[in-house]
């Protein structure tokens, strides 16, 4: 049972990864975006990270996804509807990224990984605000600096000239 | 399949499908759709790990919460620095933003 | 004896003194040098009449305890020593030495008082006397000398002394090629002796006299080597073939041709031949002898009709050497050693006279101007004999003692030589017989030809009554060298106790019978010696006859004019004539059959050296070198310069260019090169994990 879960999550998700590449329209890839975001999140669920979950679709499909759709909106010409001939040499880039992943398979096929299952968790959040404010505050803080410069840099650097 | 290298391999494939979305796409929009994709792989990296080493700390969803974190920042900052472009060169094609040609 | 030892170092080193006086001497002194070196000669004949005395005196020098060639090693002056060769000059120190050293000695110091009148006034009058000390020092040294090695050093010097005596006045030409015949004939005489000297060494190890004759060699080598050692006595004393040069060494000055070609150089192949008889084998002295014996005739026929006084004379002295060496290649080794000395004695005498009638025709001529008239030749002389008596009888004297006359010494040794002869063909008979008739005939011919001399110079009607009526007797400087040595060519001189005339026993006979050896490899000298005493009365006999037939055919032809047998208009007597007075062309057979084709045979190599050599392959060469230097320097160009060092550069040029086009601003391809550097680090990292 799954094992079948995971394997359709798994293809579904490539397979919108791939749509977000080739697809030539980009609210096309847009769109194969949010179903690969919903798809790891599926996988989140799987992975016993519920909270996680939530927040990924909270804040990346809610919130980034919709960032890049404005921006698309935002961005597109009219007259040239199609935009997405590829810069560069797609079969170079496509070897090297095959290549990539193929190193990367062989190294995780031949290490040595732990591979112990750690069992059910309950309360995620409850565990996750715990670390936040003990073991891991100072990540914390500073990524809180950081989305305030993120505010206001984004704001200013988007801002009108007069 | 429950097991970790599975995850692994699947973000992998996930991290070079948004690599070769980067290096082969001339919107800077859709540019940016593949550094999410390649911020999501190590996402699942993270929660992978922390799910099959044994303990019970949850320090690889915390990591991860925080990556989500930075990618909405630096999805923030793109998108306005994208703005600047367009309304600098009309256009959003990377090609045609090339002042620093050598 | 051991005094006598220093005396003989003093008179060898005396004329080395005397040379290199006169070199140093300046212009200024140079006749008060002259009277120097000429009293220097004296000290050293007076010396060496002491030596003689002493050899004479020590009966305990005889054969049984010496002999000839055990000379004892008193003295050796080290030359070369290695550890297995040695060579040393060594000196002989027995009788025969004594006896040269005493004749040379005297004739050169007598030929040095008759030079200081005769060269009076000539420009190079020391180094004149410098030739002379030399000449006499290196005579001194073969005579001394007991090793082959040594001899021949001063033979060479000997013979390069008597090239620059010869060509002393090199202002005539003739002088200048009769030195360079002189020493160049010498020279072919020399290769065969050196190659013998050589051959000797090989075979036996040593130089000496005394270790080759007892050294035990091949026969047939021994031969080789004993003709080859002869060959450079043909070349010193003028044999037949390489006689060629005495008769044209007569344009050097009249005392160089008393000193050295009556008296000294000549005589010292002769010396040679005698020191190296006792390892002459029998082939050897066959053929020493005949050579000896056609010397003897061709040179008597040559002389009878010269013109030129000195030729005449020159002709002699060939003639007589050809007696001496034919004397020795018949065993008559005493003979030889005698005739060796009177000859020196008479023919000094002989050349020393017609050098005064020279003078005389010279300073009469001079004195009318007349340079057209030829001194030396006897045409132009006659009846000078109430104008110079001196000479007249110092000459006559030595004549009668050239010709065999008894009473004279002449008379002793030529006898002796040719009682040798006819005891050879009594010995050997077959063929041999030419050798004492060639030895009879040409005494005959010898009377004539010098009595021919004696009646055209002194005796009849002067043909040039205006030259003649200026002639004058010389001054003492010259006469006086001619009395005494015309004294020595009387009898008694030589057989002192004994006054018979016609018996050569006496103190010379006593003191040098001992020293003929008796260990040869030729002949039994035992038989030799006894065949000897048998035909001395029949050699006596035919001697004085013979002499007396030649004096009479000259007596009748140049004193009485009578034309006996009618000859001068027989056809055969006429072209003979002509061949004897064309020194029976030999000259000219040199001339065509080696002379010439030698300087075909070198203009040809010159041409092959500079038109082929030369121009074709030196210079090809270089034209060789200029294509290569163009391939070199078009490597250089093209391939070092253009295409390494340049090609660098245009390598750096055309990479930058290429790698220009990675900094095309496109974000991506940064993206692709990146990813590509992170897969490289990936596979080096797990290659090298």
């Amino acid at each position: 049972m799954f094992d079948v879960v995971f394997t359709s999550i798994s293809l579904l998700l490539i397979l919108s990864c791939l749509g977000v590449c080739i697809s030539k329209n980009l609210v096309h890839s847009a769109v194969c975006l949010f179903f690969a975001l919903f798809l790891i999140a599926g996988y989140y669920i799987m992975l016993y990270a519920d909270f996680l979950a939530a927040v990924q679709v909270i804040v990346y499909v809610g919130g980034i996804l919709v960032l890049i759709i404005f921006g698309v909106m935002l961005t597109s010409k009219l007259e040239k509807p199609s935009i997405n001939i590829s810069s560069f040499n797609q079969f170079t880039a496509s070897l090297l990224c095959l290549f990539l992943f193929a190193i990367q398979c062989y190294a995780i096929l031949n290490g040595n990984w732990i591979n112990v299952d750690a069992g059910t968790i309950e309360n995620s959040s409850k565990l996750i605000g715990r670390l936040i404010l003990s073991k891991h505050l100072l990540p914390f803080e500073i990524i809180s600096i950081l989305l305030l410069g993120v505010l206001i840099g984004s704001a200013t650097i988007a801002r009108k000239k007069r | 399949m429950n097991t970790l290298e599975s995850y692994m391999i699947v973000a992998s494939a996930v991290f070079c499908l948004g690599l070769y979305n980067v290096m082969t796409r001339r919107n800077a929009v859709a540019i940016l759709m593949g550094i999410e994709l390649i911020l999501n792989a190590a996402n699942i990296n993270f929660i992978a790990f922390n799910r099959f080493n044994g303990t019970g700390v949850l320090d690889g969803h915390v990591m991860s919460v925080f990556i989500i974190a930075l990618a909405a920042a630096e999805a923030a900052v793109a998108l306005a620095i994208i703005i600047n472009l367009y309304r600098n060169i009309g256009s959003v094609d990377v090609d045609e933003a090339r002042s620093l040609r050598g | 004896m051991e005094y006598i030892l220093v005396y003989i170092c003093t008179i060898f080193l005396l004329p080395l003194l005397s040379f290199l006086l006169q070199l140093i001497a300046p212009r200024s002194l140079s006749s008060a040098m002259a009277y120097l070196s000429t009293a220097l000669l004296c000290l050293s004949s007076i010396l060496s009449s002491i030596c003689l005395y002493a050899f004479y005196n020590d009966s305990s020098w005889t054969f049984a305890d010496w002999g000839i060639y055990s000379a004892l090693k008193l003295i050796e002056i080290p030359w070369v020593t290695l550890p297995d060769f040695h060579i040393g000059f060594g000196m002989n120190f027995d009788k025969l030495a004594v006896v040269m050293l005493l004749v040379v000695s005297l004739i050169s110091f007598l030929v040095h008082l008759y030079s200081i009148d005769y060269m009076r006034g000539d420009k190079r009058f020391s180094r004149y006397f410098a030739y002379l000390g030399l000449f006499t020092f290196s005579m001194n040294g073969i005579v001394l000398s007991n090793n082959l090695f040594f001899t021949f050093i001063f033979w060479e010097l000997v013979g390069f002394s008597s090239f620059l005596l010869i060509g002393f006045w090199y202002e005539k030409k003739s002088a200048g090629n009769a030195a360079n015949k002189a020493f160049l004939v010498n020279r072919v005489g020399d290769i065969g002796m050196f190659l013998g000297i050589m051959l000797l060494f090989m075979s036996t190890g040593t130089f000496s006299f005394n270790g080759i004759q007892y050294a035990d060699i091949d026969n047939g080598i021994m031969t080789i080597a004993g003709l080859l050692i002869f060959m450079g006595a043909v070349g010193k004393s003028a044999q037949v073939p390489l006689h060629i040069w005495l008769p044209d060494a007569m344009e050097g000055p009249t005392p160089v041709s008393a000193l050295i070609h009556a008296a000294t150089m000549v005589a010292a192949g002769v010396y040679l031949s005698l020191r190296i008889f006792p390892f002459l084998t029998l082939e050897a002295l066959h053929v020493i002898a005949l050579i000896g014996a056609t010397t003897a005739i061709v040179a008597s026929f040559i002389a009878t009709s010269q013109y030129d006084i000195k030729k005449i004379l020159a002709y002699s002295t060939v003639s007589q050497l050809g007696y001496m060496v034919c004397s020795i290649g018949v065993g008559a080794y005493f003979a030889a050693f005698f005739h060796l000395i009177t000859h020196a004695m008479f023919k000094a005498c002989l050349f020393l006279c017609s050098g005064s009638v020279i003078q005389a025709m010279h300073h009469s001529q001079e004195k009318l101007h007349d340079h057209s008239k030829d001194p030396q030749d006897i045409r132009n002389m006659g009846g000078l004999r109430s104008k110079m008596p001196i000479t007249f009888f110092a000459m006559l004297i030595s004549t009668l003692s050239l010709c065999g006359v008894p009473l004279f010494s002449g008379f002793l040794s030529k006898d002796s030589i040719v009682a040798g002869a006819i005891s050879y063909y009594n010995s050997f008979h077959g063929l041999t017989f030419i050798i004492p008739l060639f030895i009879i005939l040409s005494a005959a011919l010898t009377a004539f030809y010098m009595f021919r001399l004696i009646f055209l110079v002194f005796f009849g009607e002067s043909r040039e009554i205006s030259i003649y009526s200026h002639i004058k007797e010389s001054s003492y400087y010259i006469t006086a060298p001619l009395i005494l040595l015309s004294l020595l060519s009387f009898a008694f001189i030589f057989t002192f106790p004994s006054f018979n005339p016609l018996d050569s026993h006496g103190w010379f006979y006593s003191m040098l019978s001992t020293v003929t050896p008796f260990q040869t490899l030729g002949y039994d000298m035992y038989k030799v010696e006894s065949g000897i005493h048998h035909a001395h009365t029949s050699a006596m006999i035919i001697s004085i006859t013979v002499a007396f037939i030649g004096f009479l055919l000259a007596y009748f032809k140049y004193y009485l004019k009578r034309d006996i047998l009618s000859l001068s208009t027989n056809g055969i007597y006429i072209k003979s004539k002509n061949l004897f007075r064309n020194k029976f062309y030999i000259d000219e057979a040199y001339e065509y059959f080696i002379i010439s084709p030698f300087l075909r045979l070198s203009k040809i190599a010159s041409i092959i050296d500079w038109n082929y050599y030369d121009q074709r392959f030196i210079d090809s060469w270089g034209w060789i070198t200029i294509k290569l230097s163009k391939i070199s320097s078009a490597l250089d160009y093209h391939l070092l310069d253009q295409f390494i060092v340049d090609g660098l550069a245009r390598l750096a040029n055309r990479s930058g260019k290429e790698l220009q086009s990675s900094q095309n601003g496109v974000l991506q391809s940064y993206l692709f090169s990146g990813v590509l550097g992170l897969i490289i680090l990936l596979i080096i990292i797990q290659q090298l994990g």
